[in-house]
């Protein structure tokens, strides 16, 4: 589903060129979860942003779905509204949109709004009253549930998530990250989550973990 | 369109006929309180000038002319007056408003020109003794006078013969219904002068005619043009016809005895036959025609020298000299209005 | 819904939830456009007058032959004599009870397409025989028909004139290519050129336009600038949900689209309605300084709706411009790092803040600076300037009445004066010659835009010794005297025509004063949208002292008290800008546009009745933020810390 060979990548800062990157391989088979491990400026969140195609590698490859990352900007926005679904840790929910509208968001975007679905995944998520509200007017965790609720209703066969739950206390996490997996499953999606937590990292069925820019 | 354009529209019923005649600027009645002509005696030298209290009047002199080395030339000079009201006032208040043409032709070529005045300031008018017609510097007196873009003429005329009376005694019918007209000619004059075109003078000779013709309403509500015939043969006769065209064409015809003595003729003596049209500023215009007059013996085919003699201007209409073959060979002019509709 | 039907729903969503913004970004948008269609509007409408005039009148563009006196013999004469004259009386006359200019032409002599269209409209004799004068006007007179005539004008047969104005025959038009006959003066028509006379006002009003649709679009900018910061998570988040680069940016202009649309068309009728208030004055202006008449009624045409919506569009693309290539340049991730965006807007962002408070003081300046364009030029100074401007006409056309007396006397010695527009074109100064002599002195000629030469009596009669047309004297004798003892002679009374000029004047005032009015209007929003805008990026700043103790209604009194601190110093910046810039419209622009010279003089009144002016507006723009911030909810202060931004 998802296949890294030697990839390279890093930045130009103030102080010269910063390498974050340096020869990344890793792979991931459909329906697996896998969980990346990494000290705070390890290059996790880099990883997932090249692999939702948001940024380019310096080189290496990276396959989705058995196609190499496309070149173009359109290739690589298509590949996000079909295959890959995105979590992140400030949920970037659409904020003059409301709950309902912000949860059908996406899979409209991607053509396969599914309205029984989308009825599941509120019900799953407990959305049901908060449908008619702002995303300014809700808490983390709810925000949260209607991040993972708008990338699941799109059905991507590949979930990436980064830090889901790090804004979130710990009860709410745990309530959030047990409804991702459980739609995960449900979905036969594979999921990439990145984690600062080992107790989370090992609810997954593999974990890795980046130091120095590479993969241990 | 300006007020000259609707002018040049009331002009017009003096030498082409209205193509929906009915109720035309009034000119089917004399509704506008202008006087009606009636048969009698003329009135000379008063019956030179203008008629103030008819409608419409003309003054209208054609000239065949030859130059020295044979070339022959036509010149029409023609002043129409036109009245808007039945009487005649001083200033700018006079209602007489006055058109004139002028036209040279050769047989390559054909210009005419064309003035408008009005009545009551002395730019234009005609006085009967004695005798002169003018507009601007346009004359008709012992000499006519014109000139336009390219061309120019004065002759002088001199007069070999009486004044004729046309139709019965100078009232001359129009049409079954009635219409009239007071008319008069003088087909006798000798011209002589000087023509001048693109620039060169040329000294010529030759005839002229006049027709003095007045009226309120010269037509029938159905009469769309005419083709008029003046014609001066090498025997010293003059003869005079014209076909009104209309419902029924209505013919009328003098012949002018060498002595100018004039012989009305009845309707329909005179047989006139189109023999062979051209098309001229895209109308299809006769330009030669077969004249049969048997009570004269006379059974002539006209040529134009020109057949494109066309006068473009504000009233189109074809004026040119044309020649008689025949029975009786001579010189004349032709005059044809209403073909192909005017404006 | 189609995926990018959802996608423009969302970008919409946001305007819906930021009602005062949508409005913002429509009111300047539609100021723009109201101001500059009504402009051109009312410049399009004077035009059209001149043309109606031009055209429905055309023996203004004939040559005139005149003389001491014309009679109707005169007339007769030449035209026997063959010469293409065709006579007109014209003078003024009460018809109907107004006073219009009657025109009286001879139709059958006047050459075809000269007259206007006087027939038709009853019976086609009427006009000959003087039973119809045409008139624009709708007078309770039974002979006058309307007709396509520049208003105050009526067109008549000359008999009928000549029984109301006497039968003189005023001028004779050459109808054809010849030179004037012995005895008569020929007048070129280039003299009585309106469109030339009057190309300095338009273009001055022109300028107007312009000012004031820069100064829209600044506020049409500051909406765009605000709608872009605030929605760059939701950019963020589009793209990282799927859409492109180039989608997203075909939405947002997509949706600017629709903008400019709604907004041009409310600025087109608003335009006309402004142009509608301003056109009398306008009228009036153009009547007294150059006996132009034009129409007060206004039609909307259906050009100015196209030209109206075009407008829009390209001020909202020329607005939108820098935020949408700046989105477009940005790699996806970019936007939704503040400081990326903001390491780009800080230096625009710098520049348009102080702008919008600058705006005020001399929004001219900062706009002029942008394009040095001779019409923008003389816009700014305008603005500027605008109350500057006619008093100093007034002072130099009294100028110009003092100076000549001094060298008064070189006149009668044979010596010449010169106006300014003929030195100018030909480089002459005082001691060249021209060949009507030497050059004594050059005097400023407002508005004339032809060369002109003085000289005196003797001189001119030796050298063109043609009939002379008009005679004026200057004497001390009261007006009313001379009248009573010689009733034929025109007597003008100068306190009257200084009076009537100083009229003519104020009417223009008006007019640039109501301009003035409401490009400072404009102007003041421009600097509310720009300040709304700021509010919202400083909250971040502001939170943190927030935070450390500082009350909101004291961080609201600081933000107020040091945007009228901002006010002042642009306003101190911007007045030397504003006056070197009408310096260089005076000295420069107008000189190079049109060939007369006006002097610069100071009116330091003005500036503080000015820098009064901006803190006010500075201060009225600034209310509605401080006051948002004095009341400004913690929970939305907390959210600064509570997410990134
Ligand atoms: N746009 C950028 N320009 C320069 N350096 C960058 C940029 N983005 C990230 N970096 C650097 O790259 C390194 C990896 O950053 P990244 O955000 O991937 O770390 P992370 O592992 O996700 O950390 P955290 O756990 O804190 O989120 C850091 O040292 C960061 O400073
Ligand atoms: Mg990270």
């Amino acid at each position: 589903m998802l296949s890294l060979t030697d990839v390279c990548k890093g930045y130009a800062s103030s102080e010269g060129r910063v390498t974050v990157l340096d020869g990344v391989s890793l792979s991931l088979a459909a329906g697996e979860t896998l969980a990346l491990t990494g000290e705070s400026g390890s290059g996790k969140s880099t990883l997932l942003h090249l692999c939702a195609g948001l940024d380019a590698p310096d080189s290496g490859r990276i396959e989705v779905a058995g196609h190499p990352m496309g070149r173009s900007d359109a290739e690589r926005a298509a590949l996000r509204r079909g295959t890959v679904g995105l979590v992140f840790q400030q949920f970037n929910l659409i904020p003059s949109l409301d709950v309902a509208a912000n949860l059908a968001f996406q899979a409209r975007l991607a053509g396969r709004h599914d309205p029984r679905w989308q009825a599941d995944l509120v019900a799953t998520l407990d959305l049901g009253s908060l449908l008619v509200r702002y995303p300014e007017e809700l808490s983390g965790g709810q925000q949260q549930r209607v991040a993972i609720g708008r990338t699941l209703a799109a059905r991507p066969a590949l979930v990436l998530a980064d830090e889901p739950t790090g804004n979130l206390d710990e009860a709410s996490g745990d309530r959030v990250m047990a409804l991702m997996l459980r739609l995960v499953a449900e979905t036969g999606a594979a999921l990439l989550m990145v984690t600062h937590s080992p107790r989370l990292a090992a609810r997954l069925d593999r974990q890795v973990h980046l130091r120095g820019g590479r993969l241990t | 369109m300006n007020v000259k354009a609707i002018m040049l529209i009331l002009m017009a019923c003096a030498v082409s006929a209205p193509a929906s005649g009915q109720g035309f600027a009034g000119l089917g009645s004399d509704a506008g309180g202008f006087e009606m002509p009636r048969p009698g005696p003329f009135d000379f030298p008063a019956d030179h000038g203008p008629h103030p209290t008819f409608r419409i009047e003309w003054w209208y002199v054609t000239a065949n002319l030859t130059a020295a080395d044979g070339t022959e030339y036509g010149a029409q000079w023609t002043l129409f007056r036109n009245a808007l009201a039945p009487h005649e006032a001083g200033g700018w208040a006079s209602p007489q408003v006055w058109l004139a043409h002028a036209a040279l032709t050769t047989a390559t070529q054909h210009l005419a020109a064309e003035k408008l005045a009005r009545g009551g300031i002395g730019q234009a008018g005609v006085t009967a003794e004695p005798f002169g017609a003018w507009i601007d510097d346009w004359e008709l007196s012992d000499h006519m006078a014109a000139r336009g873009e390219g061309f120019a003429f004065d002759l002088a005329l001199h007069a070999t013969g009486p004044i004729v009376a046309q139709g019965d005694g100078g009232y001359s019918v129009k049409s079954a219904a009635g219409q009239a007209s007071r008319y008069y000619s003088q087909p006798f004059y000798a011209a002589s002068g000087e023509v001048e075109l693109d620039g060169k003078h040329v000294p010529v000779t030759g005839t002229a005619w006049m027709d003095r013709e007045w009226s309120s309403q010269p037509l029938a509500a159905d009469q769309t043009g005419w083709d008029w015939f003046s014609l001066s043969f090498d025997d010293g006769a003059r003869l005079m016809g014209f076909r009104l065209r209309g419902a029924t064409d209505f013919v009328s015809a003098t012949w002018i005895g060498a002595d100018g003595r004039p012989e009305p003729l009845p309707p329909g003596a005179l047989r006139l036959t189109p023999l062979r049209s051209t098309t001229v500023a895209g109308r299809e215009v006769p330009v030669e025609w077969r004249l049969e007059l048997p009570a004269k013996e006379l059974d002539i085919t006209t040529r134009a020298l020109n057949d494109h003699a066309w006068n473009a201007l504000s009233v189109p209409y074809w004026e040119g000299p044309i020649r008689a073959l025949g029975s009786h060979p001579g010189r004349g002019y032709l005059e044809m209005t209403g073909y192909g509709g005017t404006k | 819904m189609t995926g990018p039907m959802i996608a423009l729903s969302a970008l919409l969503s946001h305007w819906a939830r930021h009602r005062v913004q949508a409005a913002l970004l429509l009111i300047g948008l539609a100021l723009a456009t109201a101001l500059l269609t009504g402009v051109q509007a009312i410049n399009a409408e004077a035009r059209a007058s001149y043309d109606r005039a031009a055209s429905a009148l055309s023996q203004d563009k004939l040559p005139r032959l005149v003389a001491e006196r014309i009679t109707v013999a005169d007339y007769v004469a030449l035209r026997r004599a063959g010469w293409p004259v065709s006579p007109v009386i014209e003078g003024e006359a009460l018809i109907g009870g107004q006073t219009l200019r009657l025109i009286g032409i001879e139709p059958l002599t006047l050459p075809s397409g000269v007259a206007p269209d006087i027939g038709l409209a009853g019976d086609p004799t009427g006009f000959l025989t003087g039973k119809v004068i045409l008139s624009a006007e709708a007078l309770n007179d039974p002979r006058v028909r309307p007709a396509e005539l520049p208003p105050g004008v009526a067109l008549t047969d000359i008999g009928v004139a000549a029984g109301i104005l006497g039968p003189e025959i005023s001028y004779l038009l050459l109808t054809g290519d010849r030179p004037a006959p012995p005895g008569y003066a020929l007048i070129h028509p280039a003299t009585t050129d309106l469109s030339q006379l009057t190309e300095s006002f338009h273009l001055n009003l022109a300028a107007f336009g312009y000012l004031a649709f820069g100064v829209g679009l600044f506020i049409v900018h500051s909406a765009i600038g605000l709608a872009f910061e605030q929605r760059r998570g939701m950019f963020r988040t589009l793209r990282a949900l799927g859409l492109s680069a180039r989608a997203l940016t075909g939405l947002l202009l997509a949706e600017l689209l629709v903008f400019a649309l709604v907004a041009g068309a409310a600025g087109v009728v608003l335009g006309w309605l402004i142009a509608g208030a301003l056109l009398p004055d306008v009228a009036a202006t153009l009547r007294g300084l150059y006996g132009a008449e034009v129409g007060s009624g206004l039609t909307l045409r259906p050009v100015w709706w196209l030209s109206g919506l075009g407008i829009a569009v390209l001020g909202m693309l020329a607005s939108a411009g820098q935020s949408l290539w700046r989105l477009g340049r940005l790699p996806v991730l970019a936007p939704a790092q503040p400081r990326a965006w903001g390491r780009e807007s800080a230096r625009a962002m710098r520049g348009q803040a102080l702008a919008g408070v600058g705006l005020i003081g001399a929004a001219a300046g900062l706009l002029a600076v942008r394009g040095l364009w001779a019409g923008f030029g003389v816009l700014a100074g305008l603005l500027l300037g605008g109350a500057l401007m006619l008093p100093l006409l007034m002072a130099a056309l009294t100028r110009a009445g003092q100076r000549l007396p001094d060298t008064w006397a070189r006149l009668d010695a044979g010596d010449v004066f010169i106006n300014e527009q003929l030195a100018l074109r030909r480089g002459l100064a005082p001691g060249d010659r021209v060949e009507q002599g030497v050059i004594a002195g050059i005097y400023p000629d407002y508005g004339n835009p032809m060369p002109q030469v003085i000289l005196s009596w003797d001189r001119h009669r030796a050298l063109y010794p043609l009939p002379v047309l008009r005679y004026a004297l200057i004497t001390d004798i009261p007006a009313a005297e001379i009248r009573a003892a010689f009733p034929r002679v025109v007597v003008e009374d100068r306190a009257a025509i200084r009076k009537a000029s100083v009229a003519v004047f104020e009417r223009t005032f008006a007019v640039t004063a109501a301009l003035n009015v409401l490009t400072l209007g404009v102007a003041a929003l421009a600097m509310f949208a720009s300040l709304l805008t700021l509010s919202s990026r400083r909250l971040p700043q502001v939170a943190p002292v927030w935070a450390m103790g500082l009350t909101r209604g004291r961080l609201a009194q600081l933000e107020f008290l040091r945007t009228l601190a901002l006010a002042a110093l642009i306003y101190g910046l911007a007045l030397p800008l504003g006056l070197a810039l009408a310096w260089v419209l005076l000295a420069v622009v107008n000189v190079e546009a049109f060939g007369w010279r006006l002097p610069m003089l100071l009116f330091p009144g003005d500036w503080l009745r000015l820098g009064m002016l901006s803190l006010l507006a500075a201060g009225l723009a600034a209310a509605l933020p401080v006051h948002r911030l004095a009341r400004i909810a913690p929970a939305e202060l907390l959210k600064v810390f509570a997410h990134e931004r």
